[in-house]
C-alpha cells in the first residue's frame, strides 16, 4: 500500500558579486544574513545584525568576515518551515515538507522570493553600485554544477534496489518536459560547441547509475539514507538528477509525475519492461537532441525515444489511477498531474514549440533561436550563452524567464504569505508556528525536532519523527492554548526529552 | 441541374472553408511571429550589454 508522498525541493542558487570583491562563500553568507537579520528569530545561533556589509565599503568582504565563522553560522530555519543556508559555496533554500506537488510549487516560488528579498537587503548594506545576484540554474557553462534536489517520502518496506531500477527510466526521460535547457555541452572531453542546445542543465554531469556521491561521479539514483523521520518506517528518496525550473508547471510535473511513479512502485504496479540498458549514456544522448528523435536502448533489446517512454509511463500511471486512486499524492492534485502530463506529451509529439508557455527548455530555445536569427549569430556567440544564464537571473528587471510568458499556477499574495507562513499539511506547520510564536525560546530546529529553552535546565527536545503529525489540524489549538514553551512541553508530556544541544555562541 | 447547383455549392463551401482555415493559420502564424518579435525586443533591451564579459565572469564553485 503506497504511503503519502510528502515531498520538498532543495535549490542551490548560483551567485555572483558585482562591484565588490567577495568569495562565493562570503557572498552566500552575506546574502542570507542580510535576509535573516530583519527578523527576531535567530534560530540555533546568535546573530549580530550589525556586522554584515556595513564594514565592507572599500574592502574585500573576505577580509571582514573570516570564512570559517561565516560557514558555521549561516544555517537558519525560517517561520515558513524552510531551511536557508550556505551549502558548498552556494546559498540554498530547502522548502518545508509539503503534502502535494502544487503546495511544493508554492513554496519553491516562496524560496525564489526569499532570495530576491535577500538580494535587495544585501544591496542596502553593500557599497553603492555593488550587488549580489543569484541565479536559479544548475551550471556555470564551464563544467561546474550545483543541484536542485527533490525529496520524497517512501516506504521502508519497498526494496531499494527495486525502486532504483524502476524509477531510473523516469529520471532519464522526464527531462523532455522538466529540462531547463542549456546552450553548449559540458560533458568532459566534448567541445562545448558540438552541442548547440540541449534539454537539460544537469545531464552532462551524471557518470553513474546509482551511488552515494553528490558532487563527483554523480549518480542518477542517489542512495543517501538519511530519512529525517522514523527510519523503521520510511526512507527519504533524495533525487539529485533534476534541473531547477523557472516554469511552475515544469516544477509541478517534475514532482508530481515522480511522486505518482513512486507510489506505483510501492504498490507493485510498475513492471520492469521499460528498464534502460545504458541509462548514463541515455540521459546525455536524450539531452543532446532537442528534436526528441534520439532513441535509447532498453534491456529488452527494444529502442524507444524518451517521449515514447514518457508516453508509456504516463499510460501506466493513468491505468494505475483508475485502479488504485491517487490518494498518496492527493486525489485532486493527482488528477491535475495526470492531465498536465498527458498534455505535455501530446504537445511535444505534435510540435515542441507548442509547449513554450510550459516547458523551460522550449521557452529558452525559442529565445536563443529567435536572437540567433534576428542578429545572425554564430552558435558560439557569447550572447547566446548570456541568454542561457540570464534566463535564470533572480532580478525581476533582468530575468528572461519572467519575460517568456510562462503559465503560472500560484499568485503573488500566496507566494508572499508562504515566505513566512508554513504549509498546514505537514510537521512543517508545527515547526514554523513555534518559531513564529516563540522566536527567542526556540534554540534550534531541525527537520525532525525542535529544541526549546523553557527557562530552566535542561533544554527540551520535541521530536517530530512523523512527517504527517504536527499539521495545523493536529497542533493549531495546542499551540494557541500554550502561553509559553514550558506549557507546550508540559502538554506534550512523555513525547519530550531533554536535549544536550549547545548553541554555537 | 439541381445536382450541378448542389455540387457547385459544395465546392464553393469547401473553398470558403479552406480559405478561412488558411486565413486562420496565416493570422495565427503572424500572431506568433509578432509575439516573438515583441519578446525579442524586450530581450534586446535587458540582455547584459557586454555578453562576453558577463559569460566569462560567471564562474561558480561546483556544488552538489
Amino acid at each position: 500500500m503506497s504511503i503519502a508522498k510528502v515531498l520538498g525541493i532543495e535549490t542551490e542558487y548560483g551567485i555572483i558579486a558585482t562591484g565588490v570583491d567577495s568569495s562565493p562563500v562570503t557572498s552566500s553568507s552575506l546574502l542570507i544574513n542580510s535576509y535573516v537579520s530583519r527578523f527576531d528569530a535567530t534560530i540555533g545561533w546568535d546573530f549580530d545584525a550589525e556586522r554584515p556589509g556595513s564594514d565592507a565599503r572599500g574592502f574585500s568582504l573576505d577580509d571582514v568576515f573570516p570564512q570559517d565563522i561565516e560557514m558555521s553560522m549561516v544555517n537558519t530555519v525560517l517561520t515558513n518551515g524552510a531551511r536557508y543556508y550556505v551549502d558548498h559555496a552556494h546559498p540554498e533554500v530547502s522548502t518545508p515538507e509539503c503534502r502535494t506537488a502544487s503546495e511544493a510549487v508554492l513554496f519553491d516560488r516562496a524560496g525564489e522570493e526569499i532570495v530576491r528579498q535577500s538580494m535587495d537587503a544585501a544591496k542596502r548594506v553593500l557599497p553603492a553600485g555593488a550587488e549580489l545576484v543569484a541565479y536559479k540554474n544548475n551550471s556555470d557553462g564551464k563544467g561546474n554544477s550545483y543541484g536542485c534536489h527533490e525529496n520524497y517520502l517512501v516506504s521502508r518496506s519497498t526494496p531499494f534496489g527495486e525502486l532504483a531500477a524502476l524509477i531510473t527510466t523516469h529520471f532519464v526521460t522526464r527531462q523532455v518536459f522538466c529540462g531547463a535547457g542549456k546552450v553548449g555541452s559540458e560533458f568532459e572531453g566534448m567541445p562545448s560547441a558540438s552541442v548547440a542546445f540541449q534539454l537539460s542543465q544537469r545531464a552532462d554531469f551524471f557518470e553513474e547509475e546509482i551511488g552515494l556521491e553528490t558532487t563527483l561521479k554523480r549518480p542518477i539514483v542517489n542512495t543517501r539514507d538519511e530519512p529525517h523521520c522514523d527510519p523503521m518506517k520510511y526512507r527519504r528518496l533524495h533525487v539529485i538528477v533534476g534541473d531547477a525550473n523557472m516554469s511552475e508547471i515544469a516544477t509541478f510535473l517534475k514532482l508530481g509525475t515522480t511522486a505518482i511513479l513512486l507510489a506505483m512502485i510501492e504498490d507493485e504496479q510498475l513492471d520492469n519492461s521499460l528498464v534502460l540498458a545504458t541509462p548514463v549514456a541515455a540521459i546525455r544522448h536524450i539531452s543532446h537532441d532537442p528534436t526528441l528523435r534520439q532513441k535509447v536502448l532498453l534491456e529488452s533489446g527494444k529502442t524507444f525515444t524518451a517521449l515514447e517512454l514518457q508516453d508509456a509511463l504516463c499510460e501506466r500511471a493513468e491505468r494505475y489511477a483508475e485502479k488504485f486512486g491517487l490518494e498518496s499524492v492527493g486525489e485532486e492534485d493527482g488528477k491535475l498531474i495526470l492531465r498536465r502530463w498527458r498534455e505535455v506529451i501530446e504537445g511535444l509529439k505534435e510540435d515542441p514549440m507548442s509547449m513554450r508557455h510550459v516547458i523551460d527548455w522550449v521557452a529558452k530555445k525559442r529565445i536563443v533561436d529567435g536572437m540567433s536569427e534576428r542578429h545572425n549569430l554564430r552558435a558560439t556567440d557569447p550572447r547566446l550563452k548570456a541568454i542561457d544564464l540570464q534566463y535564470h537571473d533572480m532580478r525581476a528587471d533582468k530575468c528572461l524567464a519572467m519575460r517568456a510568458n510562462l503559465e503560472t499556477m500560484t499568485n503573488k499574495e500566496d507566494v508572499l504569505a508562504a515566505t513566512t507562513t508554513p504549509p498546514d499539511t505537514t510537521r512543517a506547520y508545527f515547526r514554523g508556528m513555534c518559531l513564529k510564536k516563540w522566536p527567542t525560546d526556540v534554540v534550534a530546529a531541525n527537520w525532525d525536532s525542535i529544541v526549546f529553552d523553557i527557562g530552566r535546565e535542561p533544554l527540551r527536545r520535541v521530536p517530530m519523527m512523523e512527517p504527517l503529525r504536527g499539521t495545523r489540524q493536529l497542533t493549531e489549538s495546542l499551540i494557541a492554548q500554550s502561553s509559553s514553551p514550558s506549557e507546550l512541553v508540559a502538554s506534550l508530556g512523555d513525547q519530550v526529552s531533554s536535549s544536550s544541544f549547545k548553541p554555537t555562541n | 441541374m439541381a445536382e450541378r447547383t448542389r455540387k457547385q455549392k459544395i465546392a464553393k463551401e469547401r473553398t470558403s472553408t479552406e480559405d478561412t482555415v488558411e486565413a486562420k493559420v496565416s493570422s495565427k502564424g503572424e500572431k506568433l511571429k509578432a509575439d516573438l518579435d515583441d519578446l525579442l525586443d524586450e530581450i534586446d533591451e535587458v540582455l547584459e550589454t557586454n555578453a562576453e564579459d558577463f559569460v566569462k565572469s560567471y564562474v561558480q564553485k561546483g556544488g552538489q
